[in-house]
Order: C-alpha cells, then sequence, then structure tokens
C-alpha cells in the first residue's frame, strides 16, 4: 500500500483542470436550477457538445484555438434553443425528462459511427488541441507543486481551466446580483406571478438555459483539452450527476458552493477510491475485488447525494430558507 | 346620485360612458361546462367595479382569460383600445392591466423588497447584456426602491422589508402581492380577492389604498365576497351566475335585485344581507 500515493493523488484534485471541468457543469447547473429552477439532468450533453464542437472545429474544420472556442459555445447555444424552445413552456419536471433524454440521445448519435469521422464513433476524437499547448508559455520542465509533479503541459491545462471558471464565476455574481438575476429568482418561485408583472419568462429562462449551458460546454472544453481526446463515455449521465452532486454539496443557489463543493467532493472521492484499492490490494478488505472497491465510492456519491437533499438542502454555502428543493 | 357610468338603460352588459375593457362573447368551457359564457361587458374607466357572484360563477376564469392567462373558446376583447385577444399575459401587463391571484402568488425566497422591486416595469437593469454594467441601472433600481419603500409603508410592510416573503403571513401576503401590483403603476388593477385573509384591523386600510388608487386615476376591478366592502367602496357592480353576467348596477340597487338574490344569496334572501356575507366567505373558506 502506497500511502503517498494515497494521499498526494487526491490532493493533485484541488488543482486538476477536470475538477475546474466538473465546477463549470455545476456552475452551469447552479444557474438553471438554483436561481431559475429549470431541472436540468442532461448538462453532460452541453460539455459533450462543447468537447467535440470544439474538438471538429480544431481538428477537421481548422478554426484554431479562438475560432474553435466561439464554435463551440455556438453550438451550445443552437443546441439550448433546440432542447428549450419545445420544452420551456412545459413544468419543471417535463424539462428533467427531455434533458437526460436529449443527452443520451446526442451521446448514442455520437457512439453510432453514423457521422464517420466527424464523432469519430465509440473511439471519439484524439490529437487535437495542438494549438491551445503551443500556446503554453511555461518551460518545459516537472514541476514541483506542494509535493506534486506536474509537467508544464498539465500546469498550463491546469491554470487555463481555473482561470476559465473564475471568469465565469465572476460573471455569475454580478449577474446573479442584477435585477436579471432578481428576475430568475422570482421565475424559480412562481413563474405565473412573474409574468402577471409583465415579465417575459419564457425569454428568462431561455437566456437561463443558454448561460448555463455555455458554461458546461466550456467544462466540456477545458475536460476534453486536457486530455486532448474526446470519447462519448465520458459524457454519460454519471457526468451529469458527479455535476450534481459537487452542486447540492457546496450548495444549489450560489456561486462558491459548486466550485468549493467540487475541490472537496474530488478530493474526498478519489481519496476513497484510492484508500478502499489499497487496503482491497494490500488484503485488509478480502471480501471485496479490486473493481469493487473503484466502485464503492460511486455508491457512497449516491447516498450522499440523498442524505444532502434530505437533511442539509442548502449545502455549504447556501441559505438554508433558500433552498429547500421542495419550496 | 346621478349615474354617471352607464350610457343608456342599466341592464346585464349596457354599454358605459367610458369604457376602459370592452369584452364581447367571451366564453370558456372545461369539459361540457360552460365556465365562463359572457355575451358583452364593460368596465368604466377610473372607477371602482366589484365582479361579485356565487362560488363558480365563472369569476375568477373571466380575470384569468381577460389577462391571458387562459385561452377562451371565443370571444374578443380590448383595453384601452388595444385588442387584448390572444396577447401573452406579460405583455397584458406591459400594457398596464395589472391582475393579483385568489392564490396569493408570494415569490416565498425572495425578500419583501425584492418582490417590490420586481414589479416594477422597465428596469434597465432586468435585460441580460445590461445587467452586466451597474452603471446602467443602478439610478433606476435606487428609485424603484425608493417608490417601493413608500408603498411598503402605506401598506404596513415596511417592518418586513428585508424578510423572506414566506416569512409573512396569509393577509400580509395579500397586501404584499397588491402593493407589488401597484409598484407597475397600472391603468387597469383587478384584484381577486383582495380582503381574503386580510387581518380585520387592516380591512378598513386597505379600502382607503383602493380608494386611493382612484382618486389617483387608477381603475379597479375586484372579485369580493365581502358585502361590506363591495357596497362600502364600489361605485360599479357586476353580478355573475353560472358563467354570465346577470345583473349590474350601482351597489345599492343591485343588492336589491331579485336576481342578484335569487343567484347569489339562494335561501338567505330574507336575511339582512351583511350578515350573510360573513356566513358565505365562512363556508367558502
Amino acid at each position: 500500500m502506497d500511502l503517498t500515493q494515497i494521499l498526494l493523488l487526491p490532493l493533485s484534485q484541488f488543482f486538476a483542470a477536470t475538477t475546474a471541468a466538473y465546477v463549470l457543469c455545476a456552475l452551469g447547473i447552479a444557474l438553471h436550477f438554483g436561481y431559475t429552477g429549470l431541472l436540468n439532468f442532461g448538462q453532460a450533453a452541453f460539455a459533450a457538445v462543447g468537447g467535440y464542437a470544439f474538438a471538429i472545429a480544431d481538428k477537421y474544420l481548422g478554426f484554431g484555438l479562438f475560432g474553435s472556442l466561439l464554435f463551440a459555445i455556438a453550438c451550445a447555444v443552437v443546441y439550448a434553443f433546440i432542447l428549450g424552445i419545445p420544452t420551456l413552456r412545459l413544468r419543471a419536471d417535463y424539462l428533467a425528462i427531455v434533458t437526460i433524454a436529449a443527452a443520451e440521445t446526442f451521446r448514442f448519435v455520437m457512439i453510432s459511427g453514423q457521422l464517420g469521422s466527424w464523432s469519430g464513433g465509440s473511439e471519439g476524437i484524439d490529437a487535437w488541441g495542438k494549438d491551445f499547448y503551443d500556446l503554453n508559455p511555461i518551460p518545459s520542465a516537472v514541476y514541483n507543486v506542494f509535493g506534486i509533479p506536474l509537467t508544464e503541459r498539465q500546469l498550463w491545462a491546469d491554470i487555463v481551466g481555473w482561470a476559465v471558471v473564475v471568469v465565469c464565476a465572476v460573471l455569475m455574481v454580478v449577474l446573479t446580483r442584477s435585477p436579471w438575476g432578481r428576475a430568475l429568482k422570482g421565475i424559480r418561485e412562481d413563474e405565473d406571478a412573474v409574468r402577471s408583472l409583465g415579465k417575459n419568462v419564457f425569454g428568462y429562462k431561455m437566456q437561463s438555459l443558454i448561460l448555463g449551458g455555455v458554461f458546461g460546454a466550456l467544462g466540456g472544453v477545458v475536460f476534453s483539452l486536457n486530455s486532448q481526446t474526446v470519447q462519448p463515455t465520458v459524457f454519460g449521465t454519471n457526468f451529469t450527476f458527479m455535476s450534481w452532486t459537487l452542486l447540492l454539496l457546496g450548495g444549489a443557489a450560489t456561486v462558491l458552493g459548486p466550485i468549493v463543493g467540487g475541490v472537496v467532493f474530488f478530493v474526498i472521492f478519489l481519496f476513497l477510491q484510492n484508500l478502499l484499492m489499497g487496503l482491497q490490494g494490500a488484503g485488509v478488505l478480502p471480501f471485496i475485488t479490486s473493481d469493487q472497491a473503484a466502485q464503492i465510492p460511486f455508491v457512497l456519491m449516491g447516498i450522499t447525494l440523498m442524505l444532502l437533499v434530505i437533511f442539509r438542502p442548502q449545502g455549504f454555502f447556501g441559505n438554508k430558507k433558500e433552498s429547500q428543493i421542495n419550496g | 346620485m346621478a349615474n354617471d357610468i352607464a350610457k343608456g338603460a342599466i341592464e346585464p352588459g349596457c354599454a358605459k360612458i367610458d369604457p376602459i375593457l370592452v369584452a364581447d362573447n367571451v366564453t370558456r368551457t372545461f369539459g361540457g361546462n360552460k365556465a365562463v359564457d359572457v355575451a358583452h361587458l364593460e368596465i368604466p374607466r377610473g372607477k371602482i367595479t366589484a365582479l361579485i357572484g356565487p362560488n363558480g360563477a365563472g369569476k375568477t376564469t373571466l380575470f384569468n382569460l381577460l389577462t391571458g392567462f387562459d385561452k377562451p373558446n371565443t370571444g374578443s376583447w380590448s383595453f384601452a383600445g388595444k385588442d387584448l385577444a390572444g396577447v401573452a399575459p406579460n405583455k397584458v401587463a406591459r400594457l398596464g392591466m395589472v391582475r393579483t391571484f385568489q392564490l396569493t402568488k408570494a415569490l416565498s425566497l425572495l425578500t419583501v423588497i425584492d418582490n417590490m422591486r420586481l414589479g416594477a416595469q422597465n428596469n434597465p437593469g432586468e435585460s441580460f447584456l445590461k445587467s452586466l454594467f451597474k452603471p446602467l441601472w443602478v439610478k433606476q433600481e435606487q428609485e424603484i426602491t425608493e417608490r417601493a419603500d413608500v408603498l411598503l409603508k402605506r401598506f404596513k410592510l415596511d417592518a418586513k422589508r428585508e424578510d423572506y416573503a414566506a416569512a409573512l403571513s396569509g393577509g400580509q401576503r395579500k397586501l404584499l402581492e397588491m402593493a407589488r401590483a401597484l409598484m407597475s403603476e397600472p391603468k387597469l388593477v383587478m384584484l381577486d380577492e383582495p380582503m381574503a385573509g386580510v387581518n380585520p384591523a387592516l380591512t378598513q386600510s386597505l379600502l382607503e389604498h383602493i380608494k386611493g388608487l382612484k382618486a389617483n386615476g387608477t381603475t379597479v376591478l375586484f372579485v369580493e365576497h365581502d358585502m361590506h366592502m363591495v357596497r362600502h367602496i364600489s361605485d360599479w357592480v357586476v353580478v355573475m351566475a353560472e358563467g354570465k353576467i346577470v345583473a349590474e348596477g350601482e351597489p345599492d340597487v343591485v343588492m336589491k335585485n331579485p336576481a342578484v338574490i335569487d343567484a347569489y344569496l339562494g335561501a338567505h334572501a330574507n336575511t339582512d344581507l351583511g350578515t350573510v356575507s360573513i356566513e358565505t366567505v365562512k363556508d367558502g373558506e
């Protein structure tokens, strides 16, 4: 059992680009659910749209780094319209069903291979994002960050990933404290009341869906750029539910919540996974296999999610009164 | 008092000298049941009109139809000369016709003052792009807040300013909803049972507010079961029963109308109207 492995690797999640990617997705859900009351159970699709659009634009269309980024954002906006126009007039629970179905549909279309090399089938698309790493100003070396060795490449991905988080979080703080954010919260409480006050509820919900979706797409871009591949299996339902867990851990109607929730979640998650696998490898847990040891944290994640919703719906930072799941 | 409202003979659906809201042939069917079947209705401008009728008469449904919250099977109606049939509820409100709800819709997890601010129209900060730049809306927001504070004081909610609306009592929520509707400075305010659940100590001041609205030139249309209120403040009474307008006229006259007594009061016809109304309200709750 390698103790440094068990302790250090989870700590690396503090600043990992993958954590930043999930945090971005959770920020998007915070805007959808925490502020607007939209139940989006398909955030993985926004991330997938972002990742695939970026990869295709970068590898096949030659849009360059910023062109690809804009293309990814534009695709997320289009996807939000496709999702929102038919469903945003319906009740929140219908949106939940449609978002989860649409996310799976998108993923299966990507897997199907019907799109040929454009989506790469179940292999996905790899070997792209060169422009991004060419921009890296950090000299080539292995850096020691709080005892964790990181290449200049990894460091660059982490820094950019968290920079995107900061930009999105600041944007969200400004927006949610403005009268625009107040209208969103009003819609969360009672759509008809807000309608009776002369506000275009459908328009606000669409804007929220788009902006939160773009955050998700940026999360997908960060996630995919980090590994320079985009694969359909990554963007399954567990991607969405992980985002939800770290959102609810931190607090749904907050901006800081998803960020701190994300860091705490991944540190604990990886620590448990490493610890259990380490213990299993050392023969301390003879009644489980190593595969099971890797899966147990997912079970615990599910249980945590349930306990959170029941006992602490406001998360770490939320205002309890403002975050009751059931009004 | 000389009649300065109706043009010609006073009868159900009669023409008004200066109508603000005119509805024609508005019908709404639920299953086989015609909930609303209004041949013609005019609401006089600058007056307080009460819409009364027994439970299930279609008063709230008519409110929903006129404000765009429900779609009629047939009919057309216009507000201040603008055709409103098929117009979305938020646009109806923007035109100056703002309503409240029978089942109060306070925005529970917003503070009282935020509820009020949300009632104001044309706040540039409510547009997505402008909201990003505080200087573009901060002045307007201050004006709105000042206006909201004045209204809160008038409705005796100023002590609750920073509380969540969820922390208010039922009657206070009713007041908040009315004050919030007034934030938009409507031309016509439609109140659905404004008195239901309001503490009797507040009733008198609420009546004064409604009279004050009229003094400011706002037209008021309200649904109410409280006959004292109807008699005390309304200039005109419209009576509905089984979806139809069965009578209208000045309050004192309408209350004596046999059709009204029959439709509204039924078995209590011989009892004093004032006391009956209280019992009716209790039965209804």
